[in-house]
């Protein structure tokens, strides 16, 4: 059924609401009728169904990583540890690293998060190209498949890390179909990517509501829009490198081997151009969710929205010319050049700090559990960027390059975004999208698990990396020294990955004994918060004048609504809430932005 | 549309200079190749949208004072459900399985394929659910 | 600053595990073989690195809190570093102590901020915040004072990446100081490593039946004097590394990677590839034993006294075993 959406009408009659009280909508006369079950799966074109389907597979292939990954620390436990030989050791850490990078924390924040939240934040009733939106889903679902289906070939998995540095990725080094499965792979997902890029940026730019200036989006459609941008640049060069390396591997073409004249290094300018925009890819969505979260429960809007959108893009552009950063100890690359860039990339993420930490500043801090994450999200990110600023200097990444030091720097920058920042845009949104609140008490015993084995995991690692134990190791000498701090790096990892059995229960309580969350269990701010939980089809019978970045609490709040200048105080009952909201009583400070 | 284009632009010139200055200090090909490309994904649906934006009304979207109901009106066709998504990605799926396990997948995928473009285009002609 | 150095003037606490240096006439053995060859080192390493481990933590933290920074000197506080055995290893060491010292205050700075804002604004009663969202002059502050600090860490990066890696002329024998240059090509292969020594014809092989506890082949260096490396691949990109040194380089195929290193102290230090290059990267051990200029040249002249020559072409890379050789599979290598 195709519909024709007309564009959701005024403000809801009854007049601007008393502070606190949940919006409701009523009636949804654009309710949609379609296949229900596993028909309604396989054809839905709705943001929210496809976001939801994106959600639940990058978890559940956050959990199979996980599970490697106590596999990868078991070993670890012992020097000469017997858990799993050599071979299937290489071959765990590659999916371990390939799952979490490309299958999980990128899908998750820009095809399930961004998916179910972009079109809601600025008013939209689906994505610009809904069917491509499912096709999308469906190339990301099948490379999830093809990469896991290289457990059950012969010859294993991809075993040559998730860098696949050639020429040890080559046929020659690295026979078999697991490589080739795992290249096919990356190239659907990497499609898959960039139709959801493609589609994200034309629902921004397009289908903003009236009033949805691109000043007064979230920041997490900002920085949405950013890391659309971002993997637009970034992603084909990927295909491009792994159709060369296909060729090389099946055809016979001598791209990344000497033998033919070709150049190995190649591989790593080619591949990092793309992997490192993919880092910011994988942490800008969950620095937009951190922005979204501290301001509703500081009870505050987001302190420097200017600086915060501006740092957003400096970080994108700045992330483009730092590829070689990690190709220091190459020979081969131009050092000052990166080196610059890569520092010049500190300056905006600590403006983001401390625009964060002026949100909070002098607010009213309640800590429900996504503010909880989004705190240990601070505290947690900061040491690993700390250290990222000692990586951009080329004499001390010749130093600990391709030891546990970088290994611990990456796993807490990586963790601290996708987990923690991610789950704190979960446990945020869950009740819009099913309606029923999660558990306070069990997400904050999963935060506080959580956050004790990141520190006993990764600390450590540091250290070790100091100590000199390299990377990707699936025993070490036993008068190495490295014993003590491995055994304490898994207790810490099991730790960890103890923390979301509370996640799941959580799930599964709300599922059985659900608590109606009502549209806006939070006191938001965004505009998904004006429409009911979940919300109807096309998402918004009603919408409220949109004059900031906060529609839903300007409307709640008109006493309180976001003054978008410093001229002063306006009298309480402005034009915010009045019905029709194209003509504010006073002088509208809008201009300004 | 302004902003947008704004956007766009700045990120190609940002990549048309960082582009030059790593040509001129390292004469290395891949990396300046790539910088060039990603100066033109910003110039080029930049120039685009600021072409429109000199020849085009503001949208409500654009103007901070609109109204919601300034915006009503059909914002355009939206199939609410569709098989051929699906269609198509198994078809894509099997093109890359072709690539590993034999071109025996091939007439599958193609089979697939060909019947999602079709059925994509006349479900979008006849406005309805095929 | 002596309050927070962590060791005495002498770059390498014996306490440190990876630190262990091999005085005396230690053979290309394990370390653990000879009793005589582990003076410096504990008995028990895994148990020893706690104390360790902790008295250095406590001193980094009150680093953190009370130094300031630091860039020169001996007496830097080391964070689990290497303080290097190599005038470049030092330079970076150096480097790493002062960028540490500078990101920790900073990093304590902003987590402190972080926790006050956390604690201090809890919600305590209904009021309202006041509605603020911007302060032009503190954006300002916090966006001009970390360029700052990033510029004056860039020209110290500059500064010690050039004294890193700067290199004598190929073809010098001498270098300006008088001092003699040794050249060294190192091939790193699956899964070993070669020392080759195109002036004394010597040629040092690494031996693939390496077991989890075998150190590989060993590299004999002078003291004292410029050894220039040459590192070349054979097949795959292998990672240099040895941790004493603070240094790592890519062993790239098709590249030719050269830099030169300057051992201070007489030692034996371990070395591994840090570059994941196939099934048994975790075995690619090697180490460097450094000697006096004249045990070197005693060495040399052994070496070719039993027959560890170049090969016939005089092309190192050709006297490397095939791949196809059989491999000694490890305790729990199998495939």
């Amino acid at each position: 059924m195709t519909t024709l959406v007309e564009r959701p009408d005024l403000v809801s009659p009854d007049g601007p609401r008393r502070p606190g009280e949940p919006v409701e909508i009523g009636q949804h006369p654009a309710h949609h009728e379609g296949p229900t079950g596993l028909l309604k799966w396989l054809t839905s074109t709705d943001h929210k169904v496809i976001g939801l389907s994106y959600m639940i597979t990058s978890l559940v292939l956050f959990f199979i990583a996980g599970i490697m990954a106590l596999v990868i620390r078991s070993q670890l436990m012992d020097p000469h540890g017997t858990l799993v030989s050599f071979q299937t050791y290489n071959e765990l850490f590659t999916m371990h690293g390939s799952i979490m990078m490309y299958l999980f924390a990128g899908p998750f924040a820009f095809g399930g998060l961004a998916n179910y939240v972009v079109p809601l934040q600025v008013g939209a009733p689906d994505m610009a190209f809904p069917r491509l939106n499912a096709l999308s889903y469906w190339l990301y679902l099948s490379g999830s498949i093809t990469m896991l289906l290289g457990f059950f070939v012969a010859g294993g998995a991809a075993d040559f890390g998730w860098v696949a540095y050639a020429p040890l990725s080559e046929a020659v080094n690295s026979p078999g179909a697991g490589a080739d499965l795992w290249i096919v792979a990356l190239a659907l997902t990497g499609f898959s990517a960039i139709f959801t890029g493609v589609n994200l940026v034309a629902t921004i730019f397009y289908l903003r509501a009236p009033g949805m200036t691109m000043f007064r989006m979230p920041i997490f459609t900002w920085n949405m829009l950013v890391t659309a941008i971002l993997i637009l640049i970034a992603f084909p060069v990927l295909f491009a490198a792994l159709l060369l390396l296909f060729c090389d591997r099946h055809f016979g073409t001598h791209i990344f081997t000497v033998q033919g004249g070709g150049v190995p290094v190649l591989w790593q300018n080619l591949f990092w151009f793309f992997g490192h925009p993919e880092v910011y890819i994988l942490a800008l969505p969950f620095f937009g969710i951190v922005t979204d979260v501290i301001p509703v429960f500081s009870r505050k809007p987001v302190f420097g929205y200017r600086g915060m959108v501006f740092a957003t893009m400096t970080i994108a552009a700045l992330s483009t010319g730092v590829w070689a950063h990690h190709m220091f100890t190459t020979g081969v690359v131009l050092l000052p050049f990166f080196s610059a860039m890569s520092y010049a990339i500190a300056v905006p993420t600590g403006i983001k700090f401390f625009n964060w930490i002026g949100t909070m500043w002098r607010g009213q801090i309640t800590y429900r559990t996504p503010m909880l994450f989004s705190v240990g999200f601070l505290l947690c990110f900061i040491f690993g960027g700390v250290t990222g600023v000692l990586l951009a200097s080329p004499p001390i990444d010749f130093m600990v390059h391709d030891t546990y030091f970088v290994v611990a720097h990456f796993h807490q920058v990586l963790v601290a975004t996708a987990v923690f920042a991610g789950f704190a845009g979960f446990y945020f949104w869950y009740p819009k999208m099913f309606g029923r609140m999660l558990r306070e008490g069990l997400g904050k015993l999963h935060f506080w698990f959580l956050f004790i084995g990141f520190w006993v995991t990764y600390t450590p690692q540091y250290v070790l990396g100091l100590w000199g134990m390299p990377r990707r190791v699936a025993s070490y000498p036993v008068d190495a020294g490295w014993t003590t701090l491995n055994i304490v790096s898994s207790i810490g990892a099991f730790i960890l990955g103890f923390s979301f059995l509370f996640f799941l229960i959580n799930v599964f309580v709300s599922w059985r004994k659900p608590v109606p969350a009502g549209s806006n269990p939070w006191d938001g701010h965004g505009l998904e918060w004006f429409t009911t939980s979940p919300p109807p089809h096309h998402n918004y019978t009603h919408l409220p004048p949109i004059r900031s970045e906060r529609p839903t609490w300007d409307y709640n709040h008109p006493e309180h609504r976001t003054l978008l200048t410093h001229k002063g105080p306006t009298g309480p009952g402005g034009g915010a809430g009045s019905p029709g909201g194209g003509a504010p009583t006073e002088p509208d400070p809008v201009g300004a932005r | 549309m302004r902003i947008e284009a704004r956007l766009l632009i700045v990120i190609g010139v940002f990549f048309a200079i960082i582009g030059v200055i790593y040509w001129y200090t390292s004469y290395e090909d891949s990396g300046t190749v790539m910088l060039a490309a990603a100066a033109i994904l910003g110039l080029l649906p930049g120039g685009y949208y600021l072409w429109w934006s000199n020849r085009m009304r503001p949208r409500p979207s654009d103007d901070p004072e609109a109204s919601i109901g300034e915006g009503s009106g059909t914002i355009g066709t939206f199939p609410g459900s569709s098989i051929w998504p699906f269609v198509m990605g198994m078809g894509a799926f099997f093109v890359g399985l072709s690539f590993v396990f034999g071109i025996w997948f091939v007439p599958v995928a193609a089979g697939l394929l060909v019947s999602a473009a079709i059925g994509a285009t006349v479900e979008s002609r006849r406005g309805g659910m095929v | 600053m002596t309050a927070f150095t962590t060791g005495s003037s002498d770059p390498l606490p014996a306490s440190r595990p990876w630190a262990r240096r091999l005085q005396g006439p230690a053979a290309r053995q394990r370390y653990t073989a000879s009793p005589t060859a582990t003076p410096g080192a504990h008995a028990a390493p895994e148990v020893s690195i706690t104390p360790v481990a902790k008295r250095s933590r406590w001193t980094a933290l009150a680093v953190a809190i009370g130094a300031p920074l630091v860039l020169a000197g001996c007496n830097a506080p080391s964070y689990f570093a290497s303080s290097g055995a190599t005038t470049q290893g030092h330079d970076t060491f150096k480097l790493w102590s002062g960028m540490m010292t500078t990101g920790l205050i900073i990093g304590g700075i902003v987590v402190l901020l972080i926790l006050w804002a956390a604690f201090r604004y809890r919600r305590k009663s209904d009021a309202m915040p006041r509605q603020f969202h911007e302060h032009l002059g503190i954006e300002l502050v916090y966006t001009v004072v970390p360029i700052i600090i990033v510029i004056v860490l860039f020209v110290f990066t500059v500064l010690t990446e050039n004294e890193v890696d700067a290199t004598v002329p190929l073809a010098a024998t001498t270098t300006a100081s008088g001092r003699p240059v040794v050249d060294i090509t190192v091939t790193a292969f699956q899964w070993g490593w070669r020392f080759d020594y195109p002036h004394l014809d010597v040629g040092v092989v690494g031996e693939l039946k390496n077991g989890p506890d075998h150190h590989g082949p060993q590299m004999v260096v002078p003291v004292g004097e410029t050894v220039q490396i040459t590192l070349l691949s054979a097949d795959v990109v292998h990672g240099f590394y040895v941790r004493d040194f603070n240094f790592s380089r890519y062993a790239l195929p098709g590249v030719t990677n050269i830099f030169d290193l300057h051992v201070k102290h007489a030692g034996t230090y371990l070395g591994q590839c840090t570059q994941f290059c196939g099934l048994y990267h975790s075995e690619m051990f090697f180490s460097v034993k450094a000697v006096s200029p004249a045990a070197f040249r005693s060495w040399a002249a052994a070496e070719v006294r039993d027959g560890h020559v170049l090969g016939p072409s005089g092309n190192p890379a050709t006297n490397i075993p095939p791949k196809s050789s059989p491999l000694q599979p490890s305790t729990n290598a199998t495939p």
